[in-house]
């Protein structure tokens, strides 16, 4: 532990770490010290003086969050001074606030009117006109009522030091003083969301959410995101049926206190173009029929066939109890065609360090250099890219990139984007001077091409080269995109021996293999599919649906209790917020009904049974929220690779999967921010 | 009274040019080889000697604060000196004539306060409204270059020291020394949060001391004539000689340079001419510029013209701004004003100020004309108690402090306006 020193609040002596603010230390002691413009993740500000304490032998007042620690302090914070101090903080604040909770979004969860009570007086002593302030066009995520701004600048600080976006600051002065982005057109981050939870009042709100709900009709239930394969921990508030917003939960290995705005926004996908009964292909086309009718009809279609000529390619956002089930219940037909990666990237699937995250997202604070390899972080994992620059921003850190040029948000040295730079860095051109602990990210992009598995070897070989491979140091990671990735590739949902992998499944789609189950795949080239019998599996209406001969309908995220891997490898837990829609059912449990129809049942009949046998095969799956570290071994090719350029992963970083794609917010942001590009997007 | 050979600024009113040779034969640059060859101890124990405190309005011992530069620094570390020449404050004009009359005394004093804190160079932070003077300043420190005084082996010393002269944009803000500093790297015009101080992380979060001009521009004097000579004028702690700027109702307005202690009513009659209709026809007097608390004419009688005696009387020295106000002042009004003025200029930073300081100048408004309760007397006096210390900078105590000087001594007249305006309001009910 650092140096401490020990000091007295409100009587209580305590001994803290020195580096601690006076404030962050009373709180250790027990004290309670309001605040607006302090936040643990921002720098300090000091300008709300709500936090004023006494302290002995200081003539004034002390602003307790800008206040270092000296040996021996005596602090105050409840004595007649600094009472008397964050009593005229908190009605200065409050003259020009319009107090008008009964139709602020904010109201109920607002630090302004929680900190009132302990410290406001009951009546107002202003009876001059108050100050009004015109709205700002912050983008359509951010409702803003600038009138009630209380100039903590927390939003302005966030952007600025987290995101690294600068777009907004405070223009005039005194009373004229206004938050605001110096040209009129919304804050273009993929973090701007968070802003809504920093400010204290009710000035930035949530614009889909604006009049929907009050906190207390709400019910949480805590879960992580799958929006990307990074594994936000997020609250899920949800009334009746329906998810009405996504928070971000503490969680400082992962995401901290921020979420992505594709997490936070794009939950109104969830409740459109759902599946909500089974469907089968008739002689119309699609026609609504029963469970019983569509389980028989797959059944029925199956008996006929031979079982090496059924196929499984699992999408984007599956959980890790689906997976495994799928690929029981393939065990059980006897076929050896399945895949969990329908963007077909490149894995050794022995070598499990080959698609992780090695060094963790916490590690890259350790790291001082980078070498981005065809990805572009901030779109295809935003929380991963603020880590990133958090780490620029404590210094000593530099950044090269292989790959397309980009705003990063931190400087890069961009090497151009040709594979021919990467022969050159394994040849021993190093990029960085002298790195101690070098980090080598592999973007998706640069796996999920046909020489996929030549970038994998070449990048694991620079890793080696460039000293990122130690005894206590893994600096080799892939940057996965999609939630299901990690666990598919954890529990072997990968092609058997002899088995075909997606690419193969789909141009042998009609000959080699008949029979296609699509578990969530949407993200693939479906034109071939119309020879082959496709069972869809899912929750959306998308391009998979479209080709589908069966449709049954699946739990989407918010709606099933699951197990994700995110792309560090570590598992955690999502927990159900609201029942399925319809006749739609958890997907597990309707592979495990298919199998009983198929007469082929699988040895559970509930989640407790399927985890304990999902652990026993990949027993890592039950250390929740822990990473096992996953041993180097050479992998990848050594073949050349082509000259190809290098293609991101994430074109549209708003639409990447089914439920963005449904979601009207994620349209909107589209337009605002992308206009040049393509609303539907693809992953791959 | 100062004596003529006792006065430090001999071109105060411009009767000669304020160029380098009429400055050479006013005595400045004379020797200063010699001076910096004392070596940089000695010229701070020497201010320190003196007694010298800094005339920018806060009246901290000049000697104590240059000591506080590190005396090592890392290797490749600048350090600076910023002079603040960002005079705002309403009744000063004291730097405005030393810059453009004798700006040779600022560019000497700059390179031997710069020695002395072992600074790398200097920026001087001049208000941009002083458009003439910034034009002197410059072409001063161009023939200063220019002849060796500064630069490159400045004086002949070995020592290299540049000056900058950087002009401002007109924000009163802006003359606190951290808000300077944050303008002076093109940022808004805000006050940081101290600590730390500038003298560890300054400008550029280099080691950096902030001073007045006045405060730079009388250390070669001190260190030629010795500070014997400059504790020997005025009284202890408050020692030399000091600029007077009297305005307001008074007949001749001027700018002085007089021994500090001087008793108020003395400087107004020998310099000022008298207050307008004689002195019996004194209202008030504010006597260190508008951020200090006015006094009445039955102090302006007898109180002596330093930081400590006006301290005493519950006042201040400030940047000794006499404004002097006779009795056709409509009082309320006139402190009204300036709060108008430390409402507009509130940099919006911090709470107190930003918000204390529209309320402040709205009640008082209305008291122009009596348009409120008796109580809200009582509230305004609270609420200037709110801001008073409470602030990240001086200016929340600026704003409040003429306000509570209004109460102090003229309740009475905010009564009566108020008992006024009722007793209207109920007849013409």
């Amino acid at each position: 532990m650092a140096e401490t020193v020990t000091i007295t609040v409100d009587g209580v002596e305590i001994e803290v770490d020195r580096r601690l603010s006076l404030l962050q230390a009373c709180e250790l002691a027990g004290a309670e010290v309001p605040r607006f413009c302090f936040h643990d993740r921002l720098s300090i500000a000091g300008n709300c003086r709500m936090c004023l304490v006494e302290v002995e032998k200081a003539p004034k007042p002390v602003a307790s969050c800008a206040q270092s620690l000296m040996d021996g302090m005596v602090v105050s914070t409840k004595s007649g001074v600094a009472r008397k101090a964050q009593r005229s903080a908190m009605e200065f604040l409050l003259i020009n606030h319009p107090l008008d909770c009964p139709i602020c979004d904010q109201g109920g969860e607002c630090d302004l009117q929680d900190q009132a009570m302990g410290y406001g007086t009951g009546i107002s002593r202003y009876g001059e006109q108050k100050r009004s302030v015109q709205e700002k066009n912050f983008g359509p995520l951010i409702k803003t009522a600038m009138t009630r701004c209380i100039h903590c600048t927390r939003c302005i600080r966030f952007l600025d030091e987290v995101a690294g976006v600068p777009a907004l600051g405070a223009t005039g002065r005194s009373e004229s003083m206004e938050i605001t982005n110096y040209i009129e057109q919304g804050i273009a981050s993929e973090l701007s969301g968070n802003i809504i939870d920093l400010c204290p009042v009710g000035a930035l709100t949530s614009g889909p959410y604006a009049f929907v709900a009050r906190p207390w009709e709400l019910v949480t239930t805590e879960s992580v995101d799958v929006m990307d394969a990074t594994g936000s921990n997020v609250r899920v508030d949800s009334r009746g049926r329906e998810v009405l917003r996504v928070l971000p939960r503490l969680h400082e290995d992962i995401n901290e206190e921020w979420i992505s705005d594709k997490t936070r926004f794009a939950i109104d996908g969830l409740v459109r173009r759902r599946l909500d009964q089974p469907w089968m292909r008739g002689g119309k086309g699609l026609e609504e029929v029963s469970w019983e009718r569509a389980l028989g009809a797959i059944s029925q279609h199956l008996e006929s066939r031979d079982a090496t000529r059924v196929a499984a390619i699992a999408g984007d956002l599956v959980d890790c109890e689906t997976l495994f089930t799928m690929k029981r219940l393939m065990a059980a037909i006897g076929s050896p065609h399945l895949d969990c990666r329908q963007d077909g990237m490149a894995a050794d699937p022995d070598v499990r360090a080959s698609w992780l995250l090695n060094s963790t997202i916490a590690g890259i604070e350790e790291a001082d250099a980078c070498l981005l390899i065809g990805t572009l972080p901030r779109r295809e994992a935003a929380i991963v890219n603020a880590r990133l620059r958090k780490r620029w921003v404590a210094g000593g850190f530099s950044v090269a990139s292989v790959g397309p040029a980009d705003d990063h948000s931190y400087p890069v040295t961009e090497l151009g984007n040709v594979t021919d730079t990467l022969r050159r860095i394994e040849a021993g051109e190093s990029p960085f001077a002298d790195a101690v602990k070098p980090l080598v990210i592999v973007g998706k992009g640069a796996l999920a091409r046909d020489d996929g598995d030549a970038v994998l070897g070449a990048a694991a070989r620079i890793a080696d080269v460039l000293g990122a491979i130690q005894e206590d140091w893994n600096g080799f990671g892939v940057l996965n995109v999609a939630a299901s990735r990690v666990g598919g590739l954890d529990l072997g949902f990968v092609p058997a021996p002899g088995g075909l992998d997606t690419a193969g499944i789909l141009n042998g789609a009609g000959s080699v293999v008949d029979t296609i189950f699509l578990l969530g795949a949407d993200e693939i080239d479906t034109s071939n599919l119309r020879g082959a019998f496709v069972i869809y599996v899912g929750h959306h209406g998308d391009r998979g649906a479209a080709v589908a001969d069966v449709i049954l309908p699946a739990a989407a995220w918010t709606e099933k209790d699951a197990t994700y891997v995110n792309l560090e490898g570590r598992p955690q837990r999502a927990q159900r917020a609201v029942f399925p829609p319809g006749d739609a059912r958890e997907d597990w449990r309707i592979l495990r009904a298919l199998s009983g129809v198929l007469g082929v049942p699988l040895p559970f009949d509930d989640l407790d049974s399927l985890r304990e046998a999902m652990i026993e095969d990949v027993p890592h799956l039950g250390v929740i929220d822990s990473i096992t570290p996953a041993p180097w071994r050479p992998f990848g090719s050594t073949r050349a690779m082509s000259d190809e350029p290098l293609v991101p992963a994430v074109g549209n970083f708003y639409r990447t999967c089914t439920i963005s794609r449904a979601s009207p917010t994620m349209s909107l942001v589209t337009d605002a921010f992308l206009p040049g590009v393509a609303q539907s997007a693809p992953c791959s | 009274m100062l004596q003529d050979r006792d006065r430090i600024f001999t071109n105060l009113y411009g009767f000669q040019s304020p160029f380098l040779d009429a400055a050479r034969k006013r005595g400045d640059w004379d020797g200063t080889a010699h001076l910096l060859a004392r070596g940089a101890a000695d010229i701070i124990s020497e201010i320190k000697a003196s007694e010298l405190r800094g005339r920018g309005g806060a009246g901290f011992p000049t000697g104590l604060k240059w000591s506080f530069m590190p005396a090592e620094r890392p290797a490749g570390q600048p350090a600076f000196l910023v002079v603040n020449a960002d005079e705002s404050e309403p009744g000063t004009c004291k730097d405005r004539d030393i810059i453009r009359h004798d700006p040779h005394k600022l560019i000497e004093g700059c390179l031997v306060a710069g020695f002395a804190m072992r600074a790398t160079a200097a920026y001087i932070y001049i208000r941009g409204e002083f458009v003439n003077e910034a034009r002197v300043l410059e072409a001063a420190i161009d023939e200063a270059l220019e002849a060796g005084l500064i630069g490159r082996n400045a004086c002949g010393s070995g020592y290299d020291f540049d000056i900058h002269l950087h002009r401002g944009a007109g924000a009163y803000i802006c003359g606190e020394e951290t808000a300077l500093l944050e303008s002076l790297e093109g940022k808004k015009g805000m006050p940081r949060l101290k600590p730390p101080f500038p003298a560890m992380a300054g400008l550029y979060g280099c080691p950096t001391t902030i001073s007045n001009v006045e405060t730079v521009a009388v250390a070669p004097t001190i260190m030629r004539r010795g500070a014997s000579w400059f504790a020997g004028l005025g009284e202890p702690k408050n020692t030399g000689t000091k600029i007077f700027c009297i305005s307001g109702h008074v007949n001749e307005p001027c700018n002085v340079e007089e021994e500090m202690g001087i008793p108020l009513r003395e400087l107004i009659e020998r310099h000022a001419g008298g207050v307008r209709g004689g002195w019996d026809n004194l209202l008030a007097v504010i006597p260190g510029g508008s951020s200090v608390p006015l006094i009445p004419k039955s102090i302006c009688d007898d109180v002596a013209m330093n930081f400590d005696r006006l301290k005493d009387v519950q006042s201040g020295l400030g940047t000794a701004a006499v404004i002097v106000m006779d009795r056709s002042t409509d009082i309320v009004r006139a402190i009204w004003r300036l709060s108008k003025f430390y409402h507009h200029e509130s940099c919006g930073q911090c709470t107190p100020c930003r918000e204390g300081t529209g309320w402040m100048m709205r009640v008082l408004g209305r008291m122009i004309e009596g348009r409120a309760e008796p109580g809200e007397i009582d509230l305004l006096q609270e609420v200037t108690t709110q801001i008073e210390g409470h602030t990240i900078c001086a200016l929340g105590d600026a704003a409040a402090w003429p306000i509570q000087g209004l109460i102090r001594h003229f309740r009475p007249e905010l009564e009566r306006r108020i008992e006024a305006c009722r007793r209207n309001a109920r007849q013409a009910a």
